[in-house]
C-alpha cells in the first residue's frame, strides 16, 4: 500500500534556516531517505519552491488563476501529481485540463519543486 | 544544535513582523528594538523549556510590549518585574493577539518598518546597514564586516541614521493605497540595494557579503508574501534569484572575473533559476512591465539557454528596447549596446554607445565595452586606449586584472 506524507512547516522559518542547518537536516533526511530507497519502499520524494512561487487555478466554468498558494476554505488536500512542465504557461494549461476533465469546486495549487528524489526499485 | 538553531530561524523569521508591530506600539525605533531584545532573551529562555509557541511572532511581540511597559514603569515608579513564569504562560493572550493580528495591521507595520529605512535623506550605504541592523537583526559587527569596515564605524553609522530618522518623524496612520504603492516601491530599491551591496563583491570578498544576498533574497519573499500579487515585487524577487544563482560561476580559481557567456553553466544554481523563472512566468501573466520585470526577464533569458549560443539575443535586444523606454538612463543603453554587438556587429554597438561619452566618461564598463568593441573592428590602438582607461576607473582589483588581460591579449 502507497501512503503520500505531506509535509508541514513554516516557512518563513525554514527559510531563515543557515546554510549549515539547512545542509544538516538534509543530511539526516538523506540516511532515512537512503534506507527507504533500499527496502524498495520510496516512490520518490518533492521539497517544493516557497508558496510566494506558487500559481493557482480555483474550479469555476471559466477558472480563476491567483498569485499563491491554494488558500483552502472547505476543501482537503485529495491528491498530487508530479508533472514536467515547460513554463507556468504549460502547467496551468494542464491544470485546466484537469479541471476540466474534473470540474465543480476545488482547484490546483501549481508549485515548483525544487529538488526531487526520483525512488529506486519499489516493489 | 537542532534546538538552538531552530529558535534563532523562529526569532530571525519573525522579527520583521514583531519589530514592525512593536514600533507602532511604541512610537520609537530604540524602545521597539530593546523591547524586542528583550522578548527574544526570554524566547531563548523559555522556548527550549515550555516548547515553541504556535506563533512565535505574537509571542515576541506580547513580551516585548510587555517588558517595554515595564521598562517605563520601572523608570517611573521603581517598581518590580513580575514573575517570569507568569510571563511563559501565554497561551490565552498568544491566542487573542494572534487573531487580532490576523486581521490586523501586520502588512503596514512589516511595510513601515522596511519604509522608514528607505528614508531620502539617508545615504544608500546608511539605508542598507539601517536595514540589516533593525529588519533583518544582523549584528553590527556581521554588518561592519559586509561593508569591510570597523565595527565602531558601522555602529556610528547606524546611530547617525537613526538619529536622522528620529528627527525626521514617522508615519503612523495607515497608509492609503498611493501612499502604499510609493512605499512598496521605495522599499523595493532598498532591498535591490542591499542585494547589489552584496553582489557586488570582489572574489575574495563574496564569503563576506553575498549573506546580504541571501537577505535581499528573504526580505523580497517577505515582502511578496505580504503582496501576492505585485508584479514589480514578483519581478525584483526574481531578478535577484536569477542572479544570485551564478554565485559560484562568477569568478575563476584565480579569483578572476568570468563573462556570463564563458561561465561553466553546470555551476549555476538549479534551485534558484526554478524559483526565479516561476516568479518571472507568474509577474509577465500580469501585462504591466516595469523595470525589475524587464531585468529579470532577461536574466530569464540567459539562465534558460543551455549554452550561450542558445541564447535568444533578438528578444533580450527588444526587452532592453522596452528597460530604455521604462527607465531611459546612459547604463541600461551601455548594457543594450553589449547585446547590439551580437545581433548587428560592433559597428553598430559602437555607433550607439558614442553619444554616451559624455555622461560615462567616469564609467569603468563603458571604457571596458568601448575598447571590446574597437579590439573586435581592428582598431587596437584605440581600443588600447579605452582599456586603459578603464583599468583607472575599475571599482576592483577583479575588474582591473580582467582588463589587463585584454590588454594584455592585444599586445604591443
Amino acid at each position: 500500500m502507497l501512503y503520500a506524507f505531506l509535509c508541514y512547516n513554516d516557512e518563513e522559518i525554514v527559510g531563515a534556516w543557515s546554510k549549515e542547518y539547512d545542509d544538516h537536516i538534509m543530511a539526516r533526511l538523506e540516511v532515512v531517505h537512503g534506507k527507504l530507497a533500499a527496502e524498495g519502499r520510496l516512490a520518490g520524494a518533492a521539497r517544493l519552491l516557497p508558496t510566494t512561487a506558487a500559481t493557482s487555478l480555483r474550479k469555476a466554468d471559466e477558472p480563476v488563476v491567483l498569485d499563491g498558494p491554494f488558500v483552502e476554505t472547505k476543501e482537503q488536500l485529495l491528491g498530487f501529481y508530479v508533472i514536467d512542465c515547460a513554463d507556468l504557461d504549460q502547467a496551468l494549461a494542464t491544470a485546466r485540463d484537469l479541471a476540466e476533465a474534473n470540474p465543480g469546486a476545488g482547484g490546483y495549487e501549481v508549485r515548483p519543486v525544487g529538488l526531487f528524489v526520483a525512488g529506486t526499485g519499489l516493489s | 544544535m537542532s534546538d538552538l538553531a531552530w529558535i534563532d530561524a523562529a526569532i530571525t523569521s519573525a522579527r520583521p513582523q514583531a519589530m514592525g508591530a512593536l514600533l507602532r506600539y511604541f512610537r520609537d525605533l530604540d524602545a521597539a528594538e530593546e523591547a524586542f531584545q528583550n522578548a527574544s532573551l526570554r524566547a531563548l529562555k523559555a522556548w527550549p523549556a515550555n516548547g515553541p509557541p504556535r506563533d512565535p511572532a505574537a509571542w515576541l511581540i506580547l513580551v516585548g510590549r510587555n517588558a517595554g511597559l515595564d521598562h517605563a514603569r520601572r523608570q517611573a515608579r521603581q517598581q518590580p518585574l513580575p514573575d517570569e513564569a507568569e510571563l511563559s504562560d501565554l497561551e490565552d493572550a498568544e491566542n487573542a493577539l494572534a487573531e487580532r493580528l490576523d486581521g490586523g495591521h501586520y502588512r503596514d507595520d512589516i511595510l513601515r518598518l522596511l519604509f522608514i529605512c528607505c528614508h531620502p535623506d539617508l545615504p544608500a550605504t546608511q539605508q542598507i546597514a539601517l536595514a540589516l541592523r533593525i529588519v533583518s537583526g544582523l549584528s553590527v559587527r556581521q554588518i561592519a564586516r559586509a561593508f569591510l569596515v570597523g565595527e565602531a564605524a558601522m555602529e556610528q553609522r547606524i546611530t547617525r541614521a537613526k538619529a536622522r530618522i528620529a528627527k525626521s518623524g514617522v508615519a503612523f496612520e495607515t497608509p492609503g493605497p498611493a501612499e502604499r504603492a510609493q512605499r512598496l516601491a521605495a522599499v523595493a530599491a532598498m532591498i535591490y540595494l542591499v542585494f547589489n551591496e552584496g553582489y557586488s563583491a570582489g572574489p575574495g570578498e563574496s564569503e563576506a557579503r553575498s549573506p546580504l544576498c541571501d537577505e535581499a533574497i528573504r526580505l523580497a519573499r517577505l515582502l511578496l508574501r505580504l503582496f501576492q500579487s505585485e508584479p514589480e515585487i514578483m519581478g525584483l524577487t526574481a531578478l535577484m534569484l536569477l542572479q544570485h544563482a551564478r554565485l559560484a560561476a562568477r569568478f575563476d580559481a584565480d579569483g578572476q572575473i568570468v563573462l556570463m557567456d564563458d561561465q561553466d553553466r553546470s555551476l549555476w544554481n538549479p534551485t534558484m533559476i526554478a524559483e526565479g523563472l516561476a516568479l518571472i512566468d507568474k509577474a509577465v501573466r500580469h501585462r504591466q512591465p516595469g523595470p525589475y520585470q524587464v531585468q529579470a526577464a532577461i536574466a530569464a533569458l540567459h539562465s534558460r539557454a543551455a549554452t550561450p549560443d542558445d541564447v535568444d539575443w533578438p528578444q533580450i535586444d527588444l526587452l532592453y528596447a522596452t528597460l530604455e523606454r521604462l527607465q531611459p538612463s546612459p547604463v541600461v543603453t551601455l548594457n543594450r549596446a553589449v547585446v547590439v554587438s551580437k545581433t548587428r556587429g560592433p559597428e553598430a554597438a559602437l555607433e550607439m554607445i558614442e553619444p554616451l561619452a559624455p555622461r560615462l566618461s567616469g564609467y569603468f564598463h563603458f571604457f571596458g565595452l568601448k575598447g571590446a568593441l574597437l579590439r573586435d573592428l581592428g582598431r587596437a590602438g584605440e581600443a588600447r586606449e579605452a582599456f586603459s582607461r578603464a583599468i583607472a576607473l575599475a571599482n576592483t582589483a577583479a575588474e582591473a586584472a580582467h582588463i589587463r588581460q585584454h590588454l594584455d591579449r592585444l599586445g604591443g
